[in-house]
């Protein structure tokens, strides 16, 4: 498939939609030899992930567990308690900045930070519209999979730093099930690969568009593919800490896992972290699976509905409530599963999810070869 | 985007990877030394995407971070007072000690001078360097291959059968 497959629809204003423009214009914008549009194209996801844990993030999580449980949740600042997370944010703005005095100063600090970074990363390869992607490397997918990497050690740095035994303990399970678990997610991604047969995330994502919307997807590009989609589902909510594997954080045992002693803006950094490798899991399932910016909807006769609502906007569209929708699914399984204990979190990895995983990857790849 | 921007980030990863690997090397504590790894390994990838060859730069960020040094910090962490330890050994032998190093670096900047510019590959790389690595992988070089991977078993079932609780001990316990 090839650029002049994309789909044809775009507003003139967005110069077209040939693949990457906004992100190309961007990297050529640097005035007096500045390189700032490249500045500016970090700092879109940045922003993005702000303002998406802001709303959706917090105020979303806390009113979805609030209706699940047959709670209203926040109601007090602002209609319906629309304003509460500004409130909280102006609150954790304010506070001191406390270090313990046993804890280890300069891991201490330095952990929210790298745990961020290395959440943020990702977000380099994710192409959130046709045209628009961080970096277009050919090893996008298998990038996104090992950059999790730097967050493990910030979760070391931040668990040892703060010399107290419910850190330690939260951070060395959080950092054994991110590692165990980053084996089923990446046979699992690599079923995906191999049907598109490249790692170039806007190349995948190209791969699965065509006027029958949502039947291009990889999902449904094989009988076995549901196999690896899920099973990355299940691995990418280990990934992230999140129920039914949060026994990192398991309040009940732990307090609060490896971020027990942070309190202000770094508790805010490290739940920022949480917020933004949520959504690139999300994204990174939507994308190889759910066929990233393309449109679900198919043309229907004369309606072209996958023609009018795929472009550039749209694809933007599309990704982001793609991820929403995971994430949402992430915040019901929270409310609804009972967490794990750790010795059923290394039975699920080891001996369900990577036996499964590399049936799926020799099934897919006996489809591929043999199924034209 | 100018030729000054690129030289700049170059040097920049290239100052992180010497200063963080000289703190490896001088810190006092060994978990400082750890952590400060990440940083040498995260700048050498760097300078892998400068030669190009950004699969190797992402094998790196997997193997080395995602890999050794995690090991090496769980190591670290779980030796008892690594904090008050003095690592200087009692035993210094600092004039045969200068002599190597003065030995090695002298042969180094030996073949650095004398070898004559560098040898460019004859075959140009085009398109995708993954897919030339997987073929080249998979049919060149697929018996060392196929041998690295019989020895990782090898050593993952050795691992496991270490880690193994010793069933009979545990039940008279």
């Amino acid at each position: 498939m090839t650029l002049a497959a994309l789909p044809q629809f775009s507003i003139p204003l967005l110069m077209g939609n040939s693949l990457n423009v906004w992100s190309e214009a961007l990297v050529g914008f640097s005035p007096m030899g500045l390189p700032l549009g490249m500045v500016i194209l970090a700092a879109i996801p940045l922003v993005f992930i702000a303002l998406y844990s802001l709303t959706y993030g917090v105020y979303g999580e806390r009113k979805i567990s609030a209706f699940m449980q047959d709670r209203l949740g926040p109601m007090e600042v602002g209609k319906w308690g629309i304003l509460q997370t500004i409130a909280d944010i102006l609150k954790l703005l304010q506070k001191e900045d406390i270090v313990p005095t046993s804890a280890d100063k300069f891991l201490f600090v330095i952990g929210p930070g790298v745990l961020f970074v290395g959440s943020f990363l990702a977000y380099a390869v994710l192409p959130f519209s046709s045209a628009f992607i961080g970096a277009s490397l050919n090893v996008g997918l298998f990038f996104a999979i090992g950059i999790v990497a730097i967050e493990v050690v910030g979760i070391l740095a931040a668990g040892w730093g703060s010399n107290n035994k419910w850190s330690l303990y939260g951070a060395v399970r959080s950092v054994a099930q991110i590692v165990s678990y980053e084996i089923p997610a990446g046979i699992a991604l690599l079923c995906g690969a191999m049907m598109a047969g490249t790692l170039d995330m806007q190349k995948i994502t190209m791969l699965q568009s065509g006027s029958y919307g949502f039947a291009h997807f990889y999902l449904f590009h094989s009988p076995i593919a549901w196999l690896p989609f899920l099973i990355y589902f299940i691995a990418s909510l280990a990934e992230v800490n999140r129920a039914p594997f949060d026994i990192p954080e398991a309040e009940s045992e732990l307090v609060a896992g490896y971020f027990t002693e942070y309190s202000g803006m770094k508790f805010a950094v490290i739940f920022l972290a949480e917020y933004g490798s949520m959504f690139m899991v999300s994204a990174i399932i939507s994308i190889v699976f759910l066929g990233g910016w393309n449109s679900p909807l198919p043309n229907i006769g004369s309606f072209a509905l996958n023609e009018w609502t795929n472009g550039p906007v749209w694809g933007a569209f599309w990704i982001i409530m793609k991820g929403f929708f995971f994430i949402f699914v992430q915040m019901w399984l929270r409310w609804t599963l009972p967490r794990l204990r750790v010795d059923q979190l290394m039975y699920l990895c080891w001996k369900v999810l990577t036996p499964f995983a590399f049936v799926s990857f020799v099934l897919t790849a006996i489809w591929e070869i043999y199924v034209p | 985007m100018s030729n000054l921007t690129y030289t700049v980030i170059f040097y920049l990863f290239a100052a992180i990877t010497v200063f963080s690997a000289a703190f490896v090397v001088f810190s006092r504590n060994v978990i400082y030394s750890a952590f400060s790894l990440l940083f040498t390994f995260f700048g050498v990838a760097a300078l892998y995407v400068y030669l190009s060859a950004d699969f190797i730069a992402v094998t790196q960020v997997v193997v080395y971070v995602g890999g050794i040094l995690v090991l090496l910090l769980f190591g670290v962490m779980f030796t008892k007072s690594i904090m008050n330890t003095d690592l200087k050994s009692d035993v210094l032998h600092i004039v045969p000690g200068t002599l190597i190093v003065a030995g090695i670096i002298g042969a180094l900047l030996y073949t650095f001078y004398t070898t004559h510019g560098w040898m460019p590959s004859e075959t140009q790389l085009h398109g995708s360097v993954v897919e030339r690595i997987g073929f080249e992988t998979m049919s060149h070089y697929v018996l060392p291959f196929e041998m690295v991977s019989i020895l990782l078993l090898a050593a993952l079932i050795g691992a496991a059968f270490l880690a193994r609780f010793d069933k009979p001990d545990n039940k008279k316990s």
